[in-house]
């Protein structure tokens, strides 16, 4: 019989047949708690900024937990806490759709035609307080 | 001021703080869920630190031995916490059911110690307020999770541990020698009022969970007088196990 050498010892030390047929059962979903995604804002007005998750049963849960995950820390005035499964995401895969937006300057504010007569503005502004 | 009296509250506030932080700290690495171990290990180090705030109060102004001193050093007679924090864990819906039970009492109490006549007593009571209200949303969140949103072993579970702790959540009350001194004086509100705004409280969290609060139950007393389960003991002598190699150690 052939085991499995893997690079962790631990799976080489449990001499797994690397003939084994039988798969090994799959885990029923939802075998542990949900994730919940948290949000956290450190001053008030200020955006709620993604941190990480947590495992709960339901959203109250889930705050509660939050707050001592994330909030003991450092400052905090306020949380979000999201389901996970109701966070819409793309397919990593369709990320191409993002691809040529590095080569679009005239998108960014720094391209602006506007930011000439801005700095002219100020030029002028400063010129005007030497005199 | 009636330092005596003062001392008398201190001790009995600061030991169950003490007594059920250590007891809190001992599911710090067991706790049911990774999430939970965190939160319940972060409020029994809160509630030592209240003991601690506690112990210095009476040190500056009773005229008692310093935090660790009076932490460390007492017999188990001249303790007064409460039978009920020294009752081992149990399982998690026990040591959940004593949480909220102790952290309702506590809620009254510090809310009510806003006023008191003893200034650092009431500022401390301020300070400390978010901490209490966090432990008691943690707790009544629970309860009502296990209680009402659970499954039926879920529910029969916290049931049958409620109707155990509840005797001993009643001799939290137990009157100690200076009630009337620290009522006159504005010290606080004493424990017959405290324990009916408990009661009050408790019935009111407890609505949405489907439990039901025991009845005509008999309150077991003696912990406020220095009369302790057999479990203090054993408890006391973990606890101090390290301070007793070399007591003037610094950390």
């Amino acid at each position: 019989m052939t085991t499995i050498k893997s690079l962790d010892p631990r799976v080489t030390r449990m001499q797994i047949d690397t003939e084994r047929q039988d798969p090994l059962e799959p885990k029923p979903e939802l075998d542990q708690f949900q994730t919940f995604e948290v949000f956290h804002q450190a001053k008030s007005g200020a955006h709620h900024v993604h941190v990480g998750n947590v495992h709960a049963p339901n959203r109250e849960l889930a705050l509660l937990l939050a707050k001592e995950q994330y909030g003991r820390r450092g400052q905090t005035v306020n949380m979000w806490i999201v389901n996970t499964r109701d966070v819409l995401t793309m397919a990593s895969e369709d990320s191409d759709v993002f691809a040529t937006t590095p080569d679009k300057m005239y998108r960014e504010v720094a391209a602006y035609m506007v930011r000439n007569k801005v700095e002219a503005f100020k030029n002028k502004q400063q010129e005007g307080t030497k005199e | 001021m009636n330092s005596q009296a003062l001392a008398e509250l201190c001790y009995r506030m600061a030991d169950d703080e003490l007594i059920l932080a250590h007891r809190h700290s001992e599911w710090t690495g067991l706790g049911p869920l990774l999430e939970e171990d965190i939160a319940f290990s972060s409020i029994a180090q809160d509630k030592l630190g209240h003991a601690q705030a506690l112990y210095n109060i009476m040190h500056e102004l009773c005229g008692e031995p310093d935090a660790d001193t009076a932490a460390f050093t007492r017999e188990e007679s001249a303790m007064r916490c409460s039978q009920f924090v020294e009752l081992p864990n149990g399982e998690y819906d026990f040591s959940l059911v004593r949480h909220f039970l102790f952290d309702a009492a506590e809620y009254i109490r510090w809310t009510a110690l806003v006023q008191s006549s003893v200034e650092p007593l009431a500022n401390l009571a301020r300070k400390i307020h978010g901490e209490l209200k966090y432990h008691l949303y943690h707790a009544q969140t629970w309860m009502v999770q296990l209680g009402a949103n659970g499954n039926e072993e879920s529910h029969l579970r916290m049931q049958s541990a409620l109707n155990s702790a509840w005797p001993y959540a009643l001799g939290m009350f137990e009157l100690g020698v200076h009630e009337d001194a620290l009522i006159t004086e504005g010290i606080s509100i004493g424990e017959k009022v405290t324990e009916e705004r408990w009661l009050e409280l408790v019935t009111e969290l407890l609505q949405p969970s489907s439990l039901t609060i025991p009845n005509g139950v008999e309150p077991l007393n003696g912990g406020r007088k220095g009369y302790h389960t057999e479990h203090l003991q054993p408890l006391l002598d973990e606890m101090t196990e390290v301070y007793r190699v070399d007591p003037s150690a610094e950390w």
